[in-house]
């Protein structure tokens, strides 16, 4: 087989072997989780979300192509106090009842650095709380293990992703209660994100 | 009556502080669960769990004590009960 014959054949390959992967990021081991954070004169407000689902498309060989959604249930939210988790949930509130998800879609991501199988970059997309969309931009950092899944899932092998952010986004940008309480409660809600998804190998 | 209700209020307020001072004086509000933080070695994610634990905050140490004064006040409506030396014959 001569040289020139070979050469489409390896094109082949290589864009096989860098198709983009679906990583599926509903976690069976229940880790995933979205830390919120909101100041109040006596105590900062600490709360976690962990009913996590979505998908995110990455290319190993081309990070700055990831796109996906990532969907947090508005009931998963949970602080320590059940009064004040009665208020987040509550109608004045979050009215998770209303509005069951909070989403964030990606569509591009900018100023990306790869080193190894971690990966940095700006992530452009929309995000809907409280049934406002809004196209924001969040700083993110993707770690791809190739082949971990069967070390985390037995029997089954794959690779994962992990995804963290941090970001702050402003309550009254989502008409939560807008213009209120911001002696109580902080109109900045600090969020920090650390999920992990799983592409299983077919 | 008087003494039952100061005592009670005493009680109250002792039971309470202890209460406070036992679980670790939260100066923050009450919580009726804890985060229980839980690392996942293969990603490197620390996964949140929450436990059910009552700690008390100054919510709870307000409202007992001011029940405790409650309690006091309402003694004060009532009268020493002295019983009076009967006159010998």
């Amino acid at each position: 087989m001569k040289l020139n014959h070979l050469i489409p054949l390896l094109g082949l390959t290589s864009a096989a072997y860098a198709a983009p992967q679906t990583f599926d990021f509903k976690d069976p081991k229940g880790v995933n989780n979205v830390v919120f954070k909101l100041d109040a004169p006596l105590e900062a407000i600490n709360g976690s979300a962990s009913a996590i689902t979505g998908t995110v498309s990455f290319d190993p060989a081309n990070p700055a192509a990831t796109t996906g959604k990532i969907v947090v249930a508005s009931e998963s939210l949970t602080v320590p106090n059940p009064m004040q988790k009665e208020h987040l949930h509550g109608a004045n509130w979050l009215d998770v009842a209303k509005y069951p998800e909070i989403t964030f879609a990606a569509k591009s991501l900018a100023k990306v650095n790869t080193e190894g199988s971690v990966t940095t970059a700006e992530a452009t997309g929309t995000f809907t709380l409280h049934g406002v969309s809004k196209e924001i931009t969040v700083p993110i950092k993707l770690t791809y293990l190739a082949d971990k899944l069967s070390a985390r899932v037995p029997n089954l092998k794959g690779d994962l992703l992990v995804i963290r952010a941090n970001f702050i986004i402003n309550r009254e940008d989502f008409n939560i209660q807008k213009g209120q309480y911001e002696d109580k409660v902080s109109p900045t809600i600090d969020l920090s994100l650390s999920i992990a998804g799983a592409a299983i190998a077919k | 009556m008087k003494r039952l209700l100061q005592s009670l209020a005493l009680l109250v307020a002792l039971a309470a502080a202890t209460t406070w001072l036992a679980t670790g004086a939260n100066r923050g509000w009450t919580k009726t669960s804890v985060a229980v933080k839980t690392l996942d070695d293969v990603t490197g994610i620390e996964g949140i769990t929450y436990q059910k634990k009552f700690l008390p905050g100054v919510d709870f140490l307000g409202a007992t004590l001011g029940a405790a004064a409650v309690l006091a006040g309402a003694s004060l409506f009532f009268r020493n009960t002295t019983t009076k030396p009967t006159p010998k014959p």
